[in-house]
C-alpha cells in the first residue's frame, strides 16, 4: 500500500523530482582545484612563448608549419578541455560540438584547390612583366 | 521497490558512459544535453556557429593568400616595433597574446570563485579579466592606426599582395569586436555579481528569471573563445 503510493508519488513528480536535480547540479556547478587552472595558465603562457620563439628565430619551410601547427593545437586544446572544461562534459555534447568543425577541413581542402587553380590561371594569363 | 523508483527518477549518477552514453542521451527523452542547463548549451552552440564564421574567414584569407602571384608582405616584419633602439620582431603581436592569456587565466579564477559563491573574488576576477580584454583592444587600436599611417588599406598597401589590408582588418576587426562586446557582457555580469543577484535569486531585468552562479560561466565560455580565436589567428595570420 506504501510501496504503492510512493510508486505512484515518484511517476507523478518524475518532472519536477527531474528539475530539482538539474537545480542542484548547476547550484553546485563545475568545482575543479585552483591549482589545476594555474597549472594549465602557465602552459599555455609556454605554449605562447615557444610559438613565438618559432618567429623570433625565423625558423623557415615545414619545420616552421610544423610546430606553429603542434603548439596552436596544444594551447587550443588545453583552453577547450580545461578552461571551457569540456574534458568534464557528457560525451554527448562534446562531440556534439567537437565534431562539426571537422568539416571545416573539408572546405579548407576544397579551397586549397580552388586557389592553387586560381594562381596557375594568373600566372598563366595576368603574369606581372618582370 | 519504492526506493528504486526514486532512485531512478531523475537522478543523473547512473547514466551510461562511453558510446552507449552517447546513444542514450542522444535517443533519451527530452533533452540530449543531460546535465548541462539550456543556457550553457546555448552558448555552446553559439560558440560552434562562431567557429563557422571564423573558419570562414581564415579559409578566405588562406585562399587570397595561396592565389595571388604578388608576394605577401612578411607579418613577421610588419608588425615589429623598435623598443629602445632595437627591433624586435612581432613584439606587439606577441604581448597581446599574452594579455589576452592573461584575462583566459583571471576568467578561469571567477568561473572558480563563482561556483564557491565568493561574492567579491568573482566580481574582482571579472573586472580584472574585463581590463586586460580593455588593453587588448587599446593595443589593437593602436596597431590599426600603425598600419593605417605606413599606408595600408583594404585595397592595397606598400609591400605586396593588395588582399593583405583587407584580410588583416576583416579578421582582426572582427575578433576585436567579440573582445569589445565580451568586456561590455564581463562587466554586466560583474555587476551583477558584485551587487550579490545570484545570492538573493533577484530576478533579471529582461527575462524577469533568477539568476544563478552559471552564468559566470557561460560569459566564461565566451571569453575563452575569443582567446582560442586569438590562438587561431596568432598561428594562421601573424606566424604563418
Amino acid at each position: 500500500m506504501t510501496n504503492a503510493a510512493v510508486h505512484m508519488e515518484g511517476q507523478l513528480h518524475a518532472p519536477a523530482h527531474g528539475a530539482v536535480a538539474t537545480g542542484a547540479v548547476h547550484a553546485k556547478g563545475q568545482q575543479h582545484p585552483i591549482k589545476l587552472y594555474l597549472v594549465v595558465w602557465g602552459w599555455l603562457f609556454v605554449l605562447s612563448t615557444c610559438s613565438y620563439l618559432v618567429d623570433y628565430f625565423g625558423l623557415h619551410g615545414y619545420l616552421r608549419w610544423s610546430l606553429i601547427l603542434l603548439f596552436m593545437m596544444l594551447k587550443a586544446g588545453l583552453i577547450v578541455a580545461v578552461f571551457m572544461h569540456m574534458a568534464w562534459e557528457r560525451l554527448a555534447l562534446a562531440y556534439a560540438i567537437l565534431l562539426p568543425p571537422i568539416a571545416v577541413l573539408v572546405f579548407v581542402s576544397i579551397m586549397v584547390l580552388e586557389s592553387e587553380y586560381t594562381h596557375f590561371l594568373r600566372v598563366l594569363f595576368f603574369a606581372a612583366p618582370s | 521497490m519504492a526506493e528504486t523508483v526514486l532512485t531512478h527518477s531523475g537522478q543523473s549518477t547512473a547514466r551510461l558512459e562511453g558510446w552507449r552514453g552517447i546513444a542514450a542521451d542522444w535517443a533519451s527523452d527530452q533533452r540530449a544535453f543531460k546535465n548541462v542547463s539550456w543556457g550553457k548549451a546555448m552558448m555552446w552552440i553559439f560558440l560552434l556557429s562562431d567557429t563557422f564564421i571564423f573558419s570562414c574567414f581564415l579559409l578566405s584569407y588562406m585562399t587570397a593568400r595561396m592565389s595571388t602571384t604578388l608576394p605577401w608582405p612578411n607579418p613577421s616584419e610588419v608588425f615589429a616595433l623598435n623598443i629602445g633602439g632595437k627591433h624586435i620582431p612581432l613584439i606587439l603581436i606577441a604581448i597581446m597574446t599574452f594579455v589576452l592569456i592573461s584575462s583566459s587565466g583571471t576568467m578561469a579564477m571567477a568561473v572558480n570563485f563563482g561556483y564557491r559563491r565568493d561574492r567579491v573574488r568573482t566580481a574582482i576576477l571579472m573586472l580584472v579579466t574585463a581590463a586586460f580584454g580593455a588593453t587588448f583592444v587599446g593595443m589593437q587600436a593602436f596597431e590599426w592606426t600603425k598600419l593605417i599611417m605606413e599606408g595600408v588599406r583594404p585595397w592595397g598597401n606598400p609591400w605586396g599582395a593588395a588582399q593583405f589590408g583587407s584580410s588583416f582588418f576583416m579578421i582582426t576587426g572582427f575578433h576585436g569586436t567579440h573582445v569589445t562586446i565580451g568586456v561590455i557582457f564581463l562587466i554586466a555580469i560583474a555587476r551583477k555579481v558584485f551587487r550579490g543577484d545570484f545570492d538573493v535569486e533577484r530576478r533579471g531585468f529582461f527575462t524577469s528569471r533568477k539568476g544563478y552562479y552559471e552564468i559566470v560561466e557561460i560569459m566564461g565560455l565566451y571569453w575563452h573563445f575569443v582567446d582560442l580565436v586569438w590562438v587561431f589567428i596568432f598561428a594562421f595570420f601573424y606566424l604563418w
